[in-house]
């Protein structure tokens, strides 16, 4: 479904953020991008998204992403930004909500009952006609998951989606995550969700694939995990036994 | 302002495009008074302070929300009473010229355009009003940029506001921005809502967005709207051509 090809990227002449990476990701997968700060994981998913350009290919459900492509890729693609304040720009929460689907095509009626099931999915019923300027940082990163949720996108990629969540949401997002049956790619540095939502774990670092494998496996690696400037779960440290280290 | 617009009284019911001609007539009859004609403009004033009225918008909220701009709108006047010094008549033994009275005249115009388009925009969402103009064959490409500039201007005030906390946080004590800041105040500002503004688009691009938004359907145009805009029109001629100064004046005389 998402697949790279010796994509190489630099934002400034000679410096590759990304340098010659290749991976695959089958439908249905859920896998997590994990680095340090600055490794590179917004980077991919514009690449993705063709919201930035590099060397290489870069492909979707088979098809190249590049300028004459780019609607019908899209429309294929939920995007859940890092900072939501840059996701939401109607004045209310269900404007925005209604946004995209609206530009695909679907009627009212269609749109508004999704809404709802939506919100009610991530109980943020009271957020709906609530003012984007005037939510907390938190309830503003639910309502751009539910924004991108509405659209039900065939693959939905998360820039770190629980941060700025409160547990209670921490928990919500990831048992919500967890029943999509999407195919996912989820950057994050909140490694027990990762643990919790995903399958295969991808870790970049200087600008290649450091390691790509189970997520199980990786995320208890606790040598691999120091070396790029990140802990072992906490779920994994609390029973060093059965971490399979 | 999204707020305001989203409030309920009579005038927030009215049809978008109903409202959007009658403050652009507002304003053309406003703009067409002579500009020494300053006892046929005061009466004008009555539109806008009846609209707060039913509408329930304060002027206070006007005021507070138009600081910026206000001064700006007055200091268009401000020479004319350098360059025109004939005397037009006199209040007691001060002669006062037509400078002074063509300046109080601009700038009641400016004034009251000011408040109409205020109330314009705290009764009308803007989605409703750019449906509005859909309807009445704007193209599409304008009404877009109509509302991508509202946004833009949005995310601007608070970017505005996040950095003017940002510097008060770290210079306690400190009234305004110190001058030598606003250099780099300026183009951080211009940087971080551009970069914003960028981001904000491409959040539209990534939902399907084209070129036109998909607005909110806005009921059909009724007998009330018309009576409304009718009623309003008839009376801003009323202003404009009969002389209410002297009818009033004539009632006292008398
Ligand atoms: N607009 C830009 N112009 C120049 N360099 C950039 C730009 N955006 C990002 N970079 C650089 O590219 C590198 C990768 O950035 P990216 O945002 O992909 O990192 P990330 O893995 O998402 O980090 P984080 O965990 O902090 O979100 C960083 O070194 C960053 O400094
Ligand atoms: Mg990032």
């Amino acid at each position: 479904m998402i697949e790279f090809q010796h994509v190489s990227f630099a934002y400034e002449k000679n410096k590759d953020v990304l340098h010659d990476m290749s991976f695959r990701i089958g439908k249905g997968e859920s896998v997590g991008l994990i680095g340090a700060n600055g490794a590179g994981k917004s980077t991919i998913m514009k690449l993705l998204l063709g919201l930035l350009e590099g060397e290489g290919k870069v492909l979707i459900d088979g098809t190249e992403v590049k300028k004459e492509t780019l609607g019908e890729i899209r429309a294929k693609l939920g995007f859940v930004l890092q900072n939501s304040d840059n996701q939401m720009f109607m004045p209310t929460v269900y404007e925005d909500m209604i946004f995209g689907p609206l530009n695909y095509g679907l009627s009212r009626e269609v749109v508004d009952k999704r809404v709802d099931e939506v919100l009610s999915r991530l109980h943020l019923e009271d957020l709906k006609h609530r003012y984007n300027h005037k939510i907390s940082g938190g309830e503003k990163r639910m309502g751009a998951i539910a924004t991108i949720l509405a659209m039900e996108p065939a693959a939905i990629l998360m820039d770190e989606p629980t941060s700025a969540l409160d547990p209670y949401n921490r928990r919500i997002v990831i048992n919500t995550i967890r029943e999509l049956e999407q195919t996912k790619l989820i950057a994050s540095h909140d490694l027990d969700m990762i643990l919790d939502t995903c399958d295969r774990v991808i870790l970049i670092s200087g600008g290649r694939i450091a390691a790509d494998g189970p997520a199980a496996e990786i995320l208890s690696d606790r040598e691999l995990l120091e070396a790029n400037r990140m802990e072992l779960p906490l779920s994994m440290n609390v029973h060093p036994y059965t971490s399979g280290a | 302002m999204d707020e305001l617009a989203a409030r309920r009284s009579p005038i927030h019911r009215l049809h978008p495009a109903a409202k959007l001609l009658t403050t652009i007539a507002y304003i053309l009859i406003t703009l067409s008074f002579d500009k020494y004609d300053l006892s046929g403009i005061v009466p004008m004033v009555l539109w806008p302070v009846l609209m707060f009225q039913i509408s329930g918008v304060e002027v206070r909220t006007c005021f507070y929300k138009l600081r910026i701009v206000l001064p700006l709108v007055m200091a268009v006047g401000l020479f004319n009473p350098f360059f025109d010094r004939d005397i037009l008549f006199h209040i007691g033994s001060l002669g006062v010229s037509g400078g002074v009275v063509s300046m109080i005249t601009l700038m009641l115009k400016g004034v009251f355009c000011l408040m109409a388009s205020f109330l314009l925009m705290a009764t009308t969402k803007i989605d409703s009003l750019c449906a509005a103009l859909r309807k009445l064959h704007v193209p599409a490409i304008l009404v877009s940029l109509l509302q991508l500039t509202y946004r833009y201007v949005g995310v601007m005030t608070e970017e505005l506001a996040v950095m003017t906390e940002a510097y008060h946080l770290r210079a306690p004590g400190q009234k305004g921005i110190h001058i030598s800041a606003w250099g780099s105040f300026l183009g951080q500002l211009l940087l971080r809502s551009m970069d914003r503004a960028q981001e904000l688009y491409s959040s539209m691009l990534l939902r399907g967005y084209h070129d036109h938004f998909h607005y909110a359907d806005i009921d059909r145009f009724s007998i009330k709207d018309a009576l409304y805009m009718a009623g309003c029109i008839l009376f801003f001629l009323v202003l404009r051509y009969a002389d209410i100064a002297q009818l009033v004046g004539g009632l006292f005389v008398r």
